[in-house]
């Protein structure tokens, strides 16, 4: 499959499309891997999703695909398929850096449960993409590897942390990606780069194998160009896993069936006020207006909601976070793996230990190192860390009384659309306003999602629509995504993506 | 040892009270570690028994071991403590090599154990009763074993070497409320305590507590406060005090240190000390300028641990009886004086004077064994007395061939030398060896003849009625069977064939 044609057209089919050719012969899931391996060779030196490419492991998979289907075996829904990983899942034998130079040249002994899911399901690796240091940003800038551009608009930021798995999706190098969302990791970067991405209910999705950023808060989570390819991929990788003491023992919500059965028809939708006001680009709400009038238009019961609680949701995160994740970076001291400073016989231990945290961690890294070691500290802790927690119970109930009002509830996924590379990599408080819509559902550990609603007019970038509802209920997620997905597919005549600039 | 002013021991008796604290460390004897699947055995090549979890590497998560749970629900009811309905894991941050994640998990406000009390049997049966603050599950560190310098410290060593074998081992750490009015039997209870502590790991079946081995660790708190005063002094810290009779050293090291510095007008710095097994000392460690910030917080990557009520009624039920009220007990079995009981005790003999009785053998004839023959060569040996390569069901059946009259007591210490050297069991050694007690009469009444014959005089005296004087014959009947004659039945025959019976 080395005719650019044909390269073309299957990088632009979706995920259920390839499993289906896949099975039914007429594509091989080699030529599929070759011709996305053919996608990222041409066009990733300017978007800079990847940061490791696994030609050897993604064909070898690919290989052993088409061996089980000629021996007559039975392939899962996605075998076959490429997927793009995000840089913080181990991986065996594969680099996994969680985009610091911490870890630059580590390779883990182990896979993590997400990785291994996906091997056992026969979707294919192609590599590992691109993210914000330790997943802490919002523009992916804050890799210690270099930015990743937005294909719609290589000047401008594909969202973060997961801005390389957004990237990867939005420019055709991949029908499928995985992303992690601490703060809104998956769903902001889903936002701006006019693609779909969910952050499963909180325990939904093993953490095994996922560095950690901020235990309480971290959520694995699919990301696609459709519904349903998120919903299969949402399959594939969810379930409970021992090896995860926070991993829930129950089934998993039936979330491809919702997707394939998208409705919205006699549902009640929230609005809520918070979510709105001042910072919101005009574009954006009108957007977002638009889609909650198609979700009346569609059959939708909108009810406003008064969630007071949210606008505390960002200073909270912001102590809770960095406390957990001030511990949670500590392993990082030079001694069993990744990156040594100063080992040069002049220096102790802990000399090495300080060079090397120095050198291997990012500024963002260090900030919120700092940030959490005060909050954690013996006289703080009540402050801060604690009052925290606190918040976090207050969000926890807005949503439990939100919920006992409404099916779900939409917000846009983020108050602005992308914004050029540079902007706010110098002001920290700047960036950290992307998340305001993304974080409450964080604290509160219940699933979202986020799916392009359409272009703010002004930029001519995408929306997001983010969708809420309670844990468990996943499937929910995908019910009225897939509704608003085809009414809006219909409206527009055609997907969103495919007013993207071609690369 | 740096030059350390002290005063007599009764001297600062005179004039302080000691106040103690004692944190125990116990290894649990669980077949794997408390966060993670691997081995728990020692003696493994080093880093052998490690995985992603017990590495602290990138992306591993932490499981808890029910068993370690339950060893520690088990403890803290033996402990007479309350056991939390609800409790949680905390993260300790500092960094130190031989910590995989720069974070021990261990608890910190909601311990697993509160509040309870050991009571403890001092050498003359005074009772003295120990409270206890908490007892809380955690997990241990690394090694670190440091190379190149003098005192096998960190300091001047040339680089140090890591086994991460121990990393993740469950460990309860136990922690006294202050011990206070021991008075000058401080030292004895601190001792009686972490003996007492050891003996009930070991009833409950949840560690084997061997101190030599690392399985148990105190360190020692002290503090001296002047007679009559209620608050306590600024106290030393004195760590890894690994033997009971280093726990009762230290103590009085401490009692006569810190009553130097203050009679000299001076202050108690507080800070860590070493313990010197070599002449009972304490040396000066790291000085706690200012409190250590552990920042603790819930560990977020484990689910609380809840005990429902019920199984911890199961696990109460269950409970062995104490080894004091059962040391208590057996005392008054076997018709034993306290401090007959306490050499039991220190030999560490009592489980297998039970077994051994339990085998069969009559009660004074298992101490006996135990206590005498297998005690010496216990510590010649150098071994403890429940390791020796012999069982309680040989030991009985040694009695049981002496009972019988097929051994008498010379020859059966050689039975019990060849079970020891590894020849078999008493039978077979009987066998291989040949050591029958010579009960042919036949035999027997020959080497009796032949005693008299030769021994002329001797026999005169006995017949003239010096009966005294048959212990030279049975000397020399015992020296011609090579001693496998019945001392008793040759003493029978002499005094017969004398007719003198």
């Amino acid at each position: 499959m080395t005719d650019i044609n044909t390269i073309e057209s299957c990088v632009r089919l979706t995920a259920a499309e390839i499993a289906e050719k896949i099975a039914s012969g007429e594509l091989t899931a080699v030529q599929v891997t070759e011709a996305h391996l053919a996608r990222i060779e041409a066009v990733d030196e300017k978007v800079h999703a990847f940061l490791h490419v696994d030609r050897e492991g993604a064909l070898a998979q690919a290989r052993a695909v088409d061996a089980k289907r000629a021996a007559g075996e039975k392939l899962g829904p996605l075998a076959g398929v490429p997927l793009a990983l995000k840089d913080i899942f181990t991986t065996e034998g594969v680099p996994t850096t969680v985009g610091s130079k911490i870890l630059e040249g580590w390779l883990p002994p182990y896979d993590a449960t997400l990785t291994k899911r996906l091997k056992d399901a026969g979707v294919v690796i192609l590599g590992k993409t691109n993210m914000d240091e330790f997943a802490m940003g919002s523009s992916t800038e804050n890799s210690a590897y270099g930015p990743t551009g937005n294909p719609w608009d290589l000047t401008r930021i594909p969202g973060g942390s997961g801005g390389g798995s957004s990237a990867s999706l939005a420019s055709y190098q991949a029908p499928l990606a995985i992303g992690t969302d601490t703060g809104g990791s998956i769903r902001q970067p889903a936002a701006v780069t006019g693609t779909v991405g969910v952050k499963p209910t909180y325990g939904g999705v093993s953490r095994y194998g996922m560095v950690a950023f901020s235990s309480s808060l971290d959520q694995g989570g699919p990301c696609a160009r459709t519904v349903l390819d998120a919903a299969l991929l949402h399959e594939v990788i969810a379930g409970h896993d021992p090896l995860d003491s926070t991993s829930i023992d129950a089934p998993v919500p039936p979330v491809v069936e919702a997707a394939r059965n998208g409705s919205v028809a006699g549902m009640r939708v929230g609005v809520v006020r918070q979510f709105r006001g001042e910072g919101y680009q005009a574009g954006v709400v009108q957007r977002f207006d638009e889609s909650v009038e198609l979700l009346k238009e569609l059959g939708a019961e909108v009810v406003e909601l008064d969630c007071p609680s949210f606008d505390l949701a960002l200073a909270a995160y912001y102590l809770i976070a960095p406390s957990e994740c001030s511990s949670n970076l500590a392993r990082f001291d030079a001694m069993r793996y990744g990156l040594r400073v100063g080992d040069d016989g002049s220096h102790s231990a802990e000399d090495v230990t300080a060079l090397t945290r120095e050198a291997g961690f990012g500024d963002e890294v260090k900030r919120r190192v700092m940030l959490g070691t005060y909050a954690l500290s013996s006289g703080y802790y009540d402050a801060y860390y604690g009052s925290a927690q606190k918040v976090r119970t207050l969000i926890t109930r807005d949503f439990e009384k939100s919920f006992e009002q409404v099916d779900v509830i939409v917000s846009p996924t983020t108050p602005t659309t992308a914004f050029p590379i540079g902007e706010r990599a110098d002001d920290p408080m700047a960036m950290y306003l992307a998340d305001l819509c993304t974080i409450p559902t964080n604290l509160a550990g219940n699933a979202a999602m986020s799916l392009p609603c359409g272009l703010a007019p002004e930029d001519g970038l995408p929306v997001g629509l983010q969708i809420i509802a309670p844990a468990m209920k996943d499937d929910r997620l995908y019910k009225v995504g897939a509704a608003v997905e085809a009414a809006f597919v219909e409206r527009w005549g055609h997907p969103l993506l495919e007013e993207a600039p071609s690369l | 040892m740096s030059v350390v002013d002290l005063v007599s021991y009764e001297e600062a008796l005179a004039t302080y009270d000691p106040v103690m604290g004692l944190e125990v460390h116990v290894e649990l004897g669980t077949k794997t570690k408390m966060f993670c699947g691997c081995s728990t055995e020692l003696g493994a090549a080093p880093n052998s028994q490690t995985c992603p979890t017990c590495l602290g590497l990138p992306g591993s998560l932490p499981v808890v071991n029910a068993t370690g749970v339950e060893s520690a629900v088990k403890i803290g009811l033996a402990l007479n403590c309350e056991i939390a309905e609800w409790c949680r894991f905390a993260r300790k941050n500092y960094f130190y090599p031989d910590m995989p994640k720069n974070f021990q998990t261990s608890q910190y406000d909601e311990p697993i154990a509160y509040n309870g009390y050991l009571d403890v049997q001092l050498a003359d049966g005074e009772i003295f009763r120990v409270e206890i603050e908490r007892a809380h599950m955690e997990e241990d560190t690394g090694k670190s074993t440091h190379v190149g310098g003098a005192t096998g410290r960190i300091h001047g060593a040339s680089h140090s070497l890591l086994d991460y074998n121990r990393a993740g081992i469950p460990l309860i750490e136990i922690v006294t409320k202050p011990i206070v009015g021991a008075g000058g039997r401080a030292p004895e209870v601190a001792k009686a305590y972490v003996a007492e502590l050891r003996e009930l790991i070991k009833a409950l079946q949840v560690s084997e507590a061997r101190m030599e081995m690392g399985q148990m660790r105190c360190d020692v708190n002290l503090s001296l406060r002047p007679h009559g005063r209620e608050k306590f002094g600024t106290r030393s810290e004195t760590k890894n005090v690994n033997s009971l009779r280093s726990v009762e050293r230290a103590v009085r090291f401490e009692v006569q240190r810190h009553a130097a510095v203050l009679n000299s007008g001076g202050t108690i710095v507080q800070e860590t000390r070493h313990f010197h097994e070599e002449d009972g000392s304490t040396t000066s460690g790291r000085v706690k300028e200012e409190a250590e910030d552990y920042r603790y917080f819930p560990e977020p990557d484990l689910v609380p641990v809840a005990p429902s009520r019920q199984w911890v009624e199961e696990l109460r039920a269950a409970l062995p009886e104490l080894p004091r009220v059962r040391r208590n007990r057996l005392r008054e079995e076997w018709g034993l004086s306290e401090h007959d009981m306490q050499s039991i005790l220190n030999a560490g003999a009592i489980g297998a004077i039970v077994a051994t009785i339990d085998a069969g053998a009559p009660a004074d004839q298992a101490r006996k064994w135990w206590m005498g023959e297998l005690a010496r060569h216990a510590n010649e040996s150098a071994t403890p007395l429940e390791e020796l390569p012999i069982t309680p069901e040989q030991v009985a059946r040694v009695a049981e061939l002496v009972a019988a009259g097929d051994l008498n007591d010379k020859l059966a210490r050689q039975v019990i030398e060849g079970v020891l050297a590894g020849e078999g069991g008493p039978d077979a050694v009987v066998e291989q060896r040949g050591l029958k007690v010579v009960s042919d009469e036949g035999a027997l009444g020959a080497a009796v003849d032949e005693a008299i014959a030769s021994n002329a005089a001797i026999a005169d005296k006995i017949r003239g009625g010096k009966v005294a004087a048959a212990g030279a014959l049975v000397g020399a009947v015992m020296k011609a069977t090579r001693g496998q004659a019945d001392a008793a039945r040759v003493r029978e025959l002499i005094l017969e064939k004398l007719g003198v019976g």
